[in-house]
């Protein structure tokens, strides 16, 4: 296989990577977000779930922008097409990420009822939508994105916004997400908090990993039945990246289920993506916090796994002409670019994940409601 | 094919400038802040003194104030390319997206994994270790200035990338010509050094206003000598590699730079006036009721006596056969895609280097089709799409003046300042005080500007050279833009209101108040507001 065709599918694992990173660690603090106002009953219980995720919201959060960035420079083609024909939920999706670090910031500077309250209620929508969006967006590239390109490379949309939001599969991939963050936020919240924020935390969190294994299971059997898309001529995996030419493409029913006919050992991913998020919630019922937290890293990657390897090599079909949907293969960097940026990756990601380790090592321990109160430097 | 919608294009720069610009009143005070508040607590880890720690804790909880809108609003820039701006992500992003994702990987995730500790760690780390995490986010925080700088020296210098008929896009295809991209190095010095002005400035004028009113003297007056003295150097530093991108336009973006002195016919070395005030008139291509000073023009900006500057005429009349050649190549690009044929490629190659010319005619070509223009309207769309090469001169030329002018009135108060401030007669200068306090938003406006002068004096580009704004933009319908310009007017309001009322309130407190309840300093452990139930 040739130099080309190999980057381009580390990439698309890279990707894979990233959508995990996202999911569990940004994730987490939604889901924490999500659940603030009902693990906390009054200011002081608010404050101790809040710091229990400050020190770390913001590195967590680079996962987001990383995986962005990351699009844009290996897939620019698939970062300009998707981010635009989904421009109304990427919109919807960004002013209420954004109010996130604000309302970290100001929620406990000010003492007025109405301001905390008020930014309690931005909590929950800034954790609760962008990760509804998050697995919506998985839900509505499954079902294949109209558009198509023009000559120079511009895409054109060809239906309306509506259908991806009140779309039952996306809502329903939604949902899921939405799930496995209020589950990964309450773990987070078991491990540095005491009662009675440890005991409501460890219910909803059971509660949100169960929804989350429900929802997994009916959304593969739903999946079966869906459309997918396969390539019906052999293509050239190191092609120019270009979506105009080079691929023919089909609409099939249950066409996402022919890499995992034509290669049964993928089924071990969902099976390893539920048995995690079942173990879990067990973990969590016995008060096995860190095992309960690492099975929710595990519950994403078999769910992100799951749907990378059903869809491969696609990464957005076009449901209104098949044959420029945008693949591993169309719409990736060029070589040199891939090249270049891997050699990056590669020096700086170890760094990352070490320095980011060693904050949560130095901030490890319980949260105690009296310290966070007395402490000026606390949100 | 379908038409370019010129509203929606507006309003998509329209939402890009304002974003951009929103953003840039946050960024530059970060850059210089956590470079302070490292100095400061340098002197506090090596001297011990308490003073030095108030300070860094002061200042820090003004810092984070600050840093939160800048980090989300942020966030805003990164989707932008590729919500609103599709076909430029396409056409050149195999190039810019590269430093910004490793803005992410070597930058952003630094300083925002080490903020959290700045914060939190006070009592969790050792003073050396809690100063190397300061370090550590300034660090972050000005190396995120460098690659976005990078990324847009890409765009205004494109360096290191290659048009490729096979993909339809620019191909990245050096590294070292990208990261030492000349507009890149002097751009970020120029940029991060006009965050510490601005930081300085912040920092100055709260102390001044700290000691106008007498309060926390020993405190303000600490921070105004070290603010004052950042101050000044930063200014020159500022100024200096102002004067170097002056020369870099000179060379490379001669429309930027003939618009930003107003000169619309080549000038007459070395007596060429530098103009002063004047009214640029883009309709009538002239100036009105000028103002120059004799001799300053031709060694200000091409370091040179003898070496003139072209006009903006002569670069549109330039600008003639490239536009006719650009117009062979897009057609033949057209046909290649189709055809596959060398004959057309080799017709595209003998015009490629004019395809961004030939690009810039679409709007004026009939049926917005430059692959076909009948032969005997080619010379009107080719004099058509010549005044098209400039930017907007009034923007350009003002937004650089006022630029200048502050910078100017900086280094001025700067200098007095820190003179008056070393001399210890400081607080006897109630007028130079208030004027300090005034001047606190002053650098950010500055920088505002200075942004205006790169980004609007690079039109009618994206690319420069290569992609003409207007195609760059995504081809949404009208609604769409209306439904974010209104969420970002709503939601960014918000901020900056939740923003200065907290600036404000802080600020006045001072540093002995640095409690989150000064009300109740030390009492109960645990409030009665901290256990009251709160509303559901």
């Amino acid at each position: 296989m040739e130099l080309y065709a190999i980057l381009k599918i580390i990439w698309a694992a890279v990707l894979g990577v990233l959508f995990i990173g996202l999911g569990t660690m940004v994730g987490m603090d939604m889901g924490v977000g999500t659940l603030l106002r009902l693990v906390g009953r009054n200011d002081g219980e608010r404050r101790t779930a809040l710091n229990i995720i400050g020190p770390h919201w913001d590195g967590n959060q680079v996962w987001f922008i990383l995986g962005g960035g990351a699009i844009f420079a290996a897939f620019p083609t698939l970062y300009g097409t998707s981010f635009s024909v989904f421009y109304v939920v990427m919109i919807t999706l960004l002013f209420s990420m954004i109010l996130r670090p604000v309302a970290f910031e100001y929620r406990s500077k000010a003492d007025g009822r109405l301001w905390r309250a008020g930014w309690d209620w931005v909590f929950l929508v800034s954790g609760f939508v962008p990760m509804f969006i998050y697995g919506a967006a998985f839900g509505n590239v499954l079902e294949g994105v109209g558009y198509h390109f023009g000559w120079t490379g511009q895409y054109y949309q060809d239906e309306s916004f509506l259908s991806y939001l009140l779309n039952p599969f996306a809502i329903l991939c939604g949902l899921m997400s939405v799930g496995l963050s209020v589950y990964q936020g309450g773990a987070m919240l078991m491990l540095r908090a005491d009662d009675p924020i440890w005991s409501r935390a460890r219910r909803y969190a059971m509660g949100g990993g169960l929804v989350a294994g429900t929802l997994f299971v009916i959304g593969g059997i739903w999946v079966r039945f869906l459309p997918g898309f396969v390539m019906t001529a052999p293509v050239n995996p190191a092609m120019p990246a270009n979506p105009l030419h080079g691929q023919s493409v089909a609409m099939v029913a249950g066409g996402w289920m022919h890499n995992f006919h034509a290669h049964p050992a993928l089924w071990m991913l969902p099976l390893v993506g539920l048995g995690c998020m079942l173990a879990g919630v067990a973990m969590l019922a016995a008060g096995r916090t860190v095992a309960g937290w690492w099975l929710g890293l595990g519950a994403w990657a078999g769910t992100i796994t799951t749907v990378g390897c059903a869809m491969f090599p696609f990464l957005m079909p076009s449901s209104t002409t098949p044959d420029q949907s945008l693949t591993v293969w169309n719409s990736t960097a060029s070589e040199y670019g891939l090249g270049c940026m891997l050699v990056v990756a590669g020096i700086f990601v170890p760094i990352i994940l070490s320095y980011t380790s060693w904050c949560y090592y130095v901030m490890r321990g319980k949260v105690h409601t009296a310290d966070v109160v007395n402490d000026t430097h606390s949100y | 094919m379908e038409f370019i919608n010129p509203d929606v294009v507006d309003l998509s720069r329209f939402q890009f400038a304002l974003t951009a610009l929103y953003h840039f009143m946050f960024v530059p005070l970060t850059l210089g802040l956590t470079f302070m508040l490292a100095a400061m607590e340098t002197v506090y880890v090596v001297t011990g003194r308490q003073i030095y720690k108030d300070m860094t804790q002061f200042w820090g909880k003004l810092f984070g104030i600050n840093f939160a809108i800048g980090v989300a609003t942020g966030i805003t820039m990164e989707f932008e390319f590729g919500t609103n701006w599709s076909m430029y992500s396409h056409f050149f992003g195999d190039m810019f997206g590269t430093p910004l994702a490793i803005e992410g990987l070597m930058a952003f995730f630094m300083e925002s994994t080490f903020v959290g500790l700045m914060f939190f760690g006070w009592d969790r780390l050792s003073k050396q270790a809690h100063l190397a995490v300061t370090y550590l986010v300034a660090l972050g925080s000005n190396l995120s200035a460098l690659w976005i700088l990078i990324a847009n020296a890409g765009m205004n210098m494109p360096e290191g990338a290659h048009f490729d008929p096979e993909t339809m896009r620019m191909q990245f295809e050096s590294f070292v010509d990208l990261v030492f991209n000349p507009d890149a190095q002097a751009k970020f010095v120029h940029t991060s050094v006009a965050g510490y002005v601005s930081a300085a400035m912040f920092v100055m004028g709260i102390s001044a206003f700290y000691l106008l009113r007498g309060q926390h003297r020993q405190f303000a007056a600490r921070s105004f000598r070290m603010a004052a003295l950042f101050g000044i150097i930063s200014t020159v530093a500022v100024i200096t590699l102002g004067d170097v991108l002056g020369r870099l336009d000179y060379e490379k973006q001669p429309t930027k730079i003939a618009a930003i002195e107003g000169l619309w016919h080549t000038s007459n070395p070395p007596f060429e006036p530098w103009i002063v005030a004047a009214l640029p008139d883009d309709a009538r291509q002239e100036n009105h009721y000028e103002i120059g000073v004799p001799l300053v023009l031709t060694p200000l900006i091409t370091h040179t006596f003898d070496q003139p500057i072209t006009g903006m005429h002569e670069l549109e009349d330039e600008a003639g056969p490239r536009i006719r050649s650009g117009i062979d190549a897009v057609a033949a690009l057209r046909r290649y895609g189709v055809t596959h044929s060398s004959t057309d490629l080799a017709q595209f190659t003998a015009h490629e280097q004019d395809m961004g010319y030939g690009l810039l005619a679409i709007r004026h070509a009939p049926g917005q089709d430059v692959t076909a223009i009948p032969a005997d309207q080619i010379d009107d769309v080719v004099k058509a799409t010549q005044p098209d090469i400039l930017p907007n001169v009034f923007v350009t030329f003002w937004s650089f003046r006022l630029m200048v002018f502050l910078s100017l009135w900086f280094f001025a108060l700067f200098a007095i300042s820190a003179y008056l401030s070393l001399k210890r007669r400081l607080e006897r200068s109630r007028l130079l005080l208030k004027l300090c306090m005034w001047s606190i938003p002053l650098p950010i406006l500055a920088t505002e500007f200075g942004w205006i002068t790169a980004e609007a004096g690079r039109q009618p580009w994206t690319v420069f050279g290569w992609l003409p704004t207007f195609l760059s933009a995504s081809s949404h319908g009208v609604s769409y833009m209306v439904f974010s310009l209104v969420g970002f007017v709503l939601l960014y309001s918000v901020f900056i209101a939740a923003e200065l009322y907290l600036m404000f309130k802080f600020a006045r407190l001072g540093p002995d108040h640095d409690s989150m309840e000064p009300h109740t300093p030390a009492a109960p452990r645990v409030s009665a507001f901290d256990m009251r139930p709160m509303a559901s």
